[in-house]
């Protein structure tokens, strides 16, 4: 009985650590909701997107909030979010632009010296015939992350100057979560970094001003990201009232 | 699991997937796309374990002709030399980076098939209405969908050296068949833990009691 109490509270321990505080909700008594619906779904009342349990939001949020039943994120505090994540986002802007026009890598072999950037690299793939490799590599390196900053901006931006938010910004805001998955830029880094080591036994390598760029724009748009908060900015988007 | 509670379906209600905006059933009707943020309306992720299962199999069949043919040919001085994704494993094992022998036996093999027995797991669980650990079964969806994204390790690793790697006569890497199946199961993989509901998971277990 023992092996299997610990392993969850161990993992429980961990999950407080990485987010204090931390809190879990209560679920809400379904009379209480049955009341008040209206024409949508109450708004102090949120469905868990792993199991579908309703749970109660408490009037000040500053904490993360846990669902009741199966442990799933419903909520995390962010302050200034909308500040946060618009400066972060210019940040990685200018780290791409940066990244996509400087060379990766280098490599030096007996007098030789070969140059890559990212879309040289893209390019050869194309060329090999690997067409459907080579737009992969192009989707998810460079045009999704690239339409995540573009799409970010355009929603960002006008709620900082105070205006009323950009036509269809909650239409654009969708997309940019939906497209998440797959920009991939730090499993590229990986990639590098595995490319890197390999090549060490055959050639000299350099790595190039992207590599570093690229190093930093990981981190930058990770950051833009989790300063988000996809409850607030749905808030402000919302154009029915 | 206290008895008061309740989930969104049980009250009609529909939580939008994308905004979670909770919406009437009634008012779900008339609209069919969230008033919000415009996503398509549905209780459930539609026919989510049909389109799951047809994903998985595509996947399985995939993953054989990864893992069997070659992923990287190298030229060096006019000798030819093909690598699947073990043999590149067990190579790097040998000249002892085992850093990197580690990083792509987890990115490329490890993962790539424990993803498919996890979603399998989890699709007959549901099938036969399973009411084991509910927690930890969504827990391990949580985990497939983080961590596939990290298969694309070796693709990029193929790029980069094909890219690279192209000194004429003295050095030359090309990319073997393998990698388009191997991109091909990550990418389908990927899918596939998108189209899975993990809410059938607690779905069975409130119709069964």
């Amino acid at each position: 009985m023992q092996d299997f109490t610990i392993a969850p509270m161990f993992f429980h321990r961990i999950q407080q650590l990485l987010h204090k505080p931390f809190q879990s909700v209560h679920p809400p008594v379904p009379a209480e909701i049955i009341a008040p619906p209206g024409e949508y779904g109450p708004p102090n009342v949120l469905a868990c997107h792993d199991c579908d349990l309703l749970n109660r939001l408490p009037e000040q949020v500053t904490a993360t909030l846990l669902c009741a039943r199966c442990g799933a994120v419903l909520y995390r505090y962010k302050p200034d979010s909308i500040e946060r994540s618009l400066a972060l986002t210019l940040t990685a802007l200018i780290l791409f632009l940066l990244s996509n026009s400087f060379p990766f890598l280098a490599m030096k072999s007996g007098g030789l010296i070969q140059e890559t950037t990212l879309l040289t690299g893209i390019h050869e793939l194309w060329k090999q015939g690997l067409h459907g490799l080579a737009v992969l590599v192009l989707l998810t390196c460079v045009l999704v992350p690239l339409a995540q900053m573009m799409g970010l901006l355009y929603i960002l931006l006008p709620l900082k100057l105070g205006q009323r938010p950009a036509a269809g910004a909650a239409h654009v805001f969708r997309l940019v979560q939906e497209v998440a998955p797959w920009g991939m830029m730090e499993v590229f880094m990986m990639g590098i970094l595995v490319a890197l080591v390999k090549l060490g036994h055959m050639a000299t390598i350099v790595p190039g001003i992207s590599v570093f760029s690229f190093g930093a724009l990981i981190f930058a748009m990770a950051a833009a990201f989790s300063s988000l908060d996809p409850p607030l900015l749905w808030d402000r988007l919302d154009l029915r009232r | 699991m206290k008895p008061c509670a309740a989930t969104a379906r049980q009250l009609g209600l529909i939580n939008c997937h994308d905004c979670h905006l909770l919406i009437t059933a009634a008012q779900a009707k008339a609209h069919q796309h969230c008033p919000r943020c415009g996503a398509h309306l549905h209780l459930r992720k539609p026919n989510s374990l049909a389109r799951t299962w047809a994903l998985v199999w595509a996947a399985i069949i995939l993953i054989i002709p990864a893992n069997v043919l070659p992923i990287t040919v190298t030229t060096t001085l006019g000798a030819k030399q093909a690598d699947t994704i073990m043999s590149g494993v067990i190579y790097f094992m040998q000249t002892g980076s085992w850093e990197i022998a580690s990083v792509i036996f987890i990115a490329s093999v490890f993962v790539p098939f424990a993803k498919l027995l996890i979603l399998i797991f989890l699709l007959l669980s549901v099938r036969f209405r399973s009411e084991w650990r509910p927690k930890d079964r969504t827990t391990l969806y949580r985990l497939t969908e983080l961590v596939g994204r990290w298969s694309m390790v070796d693709i990029y690793v193929v790029t980069i050296l094909v890219a690279l790697v192209k000194l004429g006569a003295v050095a030359a890497i090309e990319a073997g068949p393998a990698a388009v199946f191997f991109a091909g199961v990550v990418v389908i993989t990927m899918f596939a833990a998108e189209n899975f509901d993990p809410r059938l998971i607690w779905d069975a277990i409130e119709e069964n009691v």
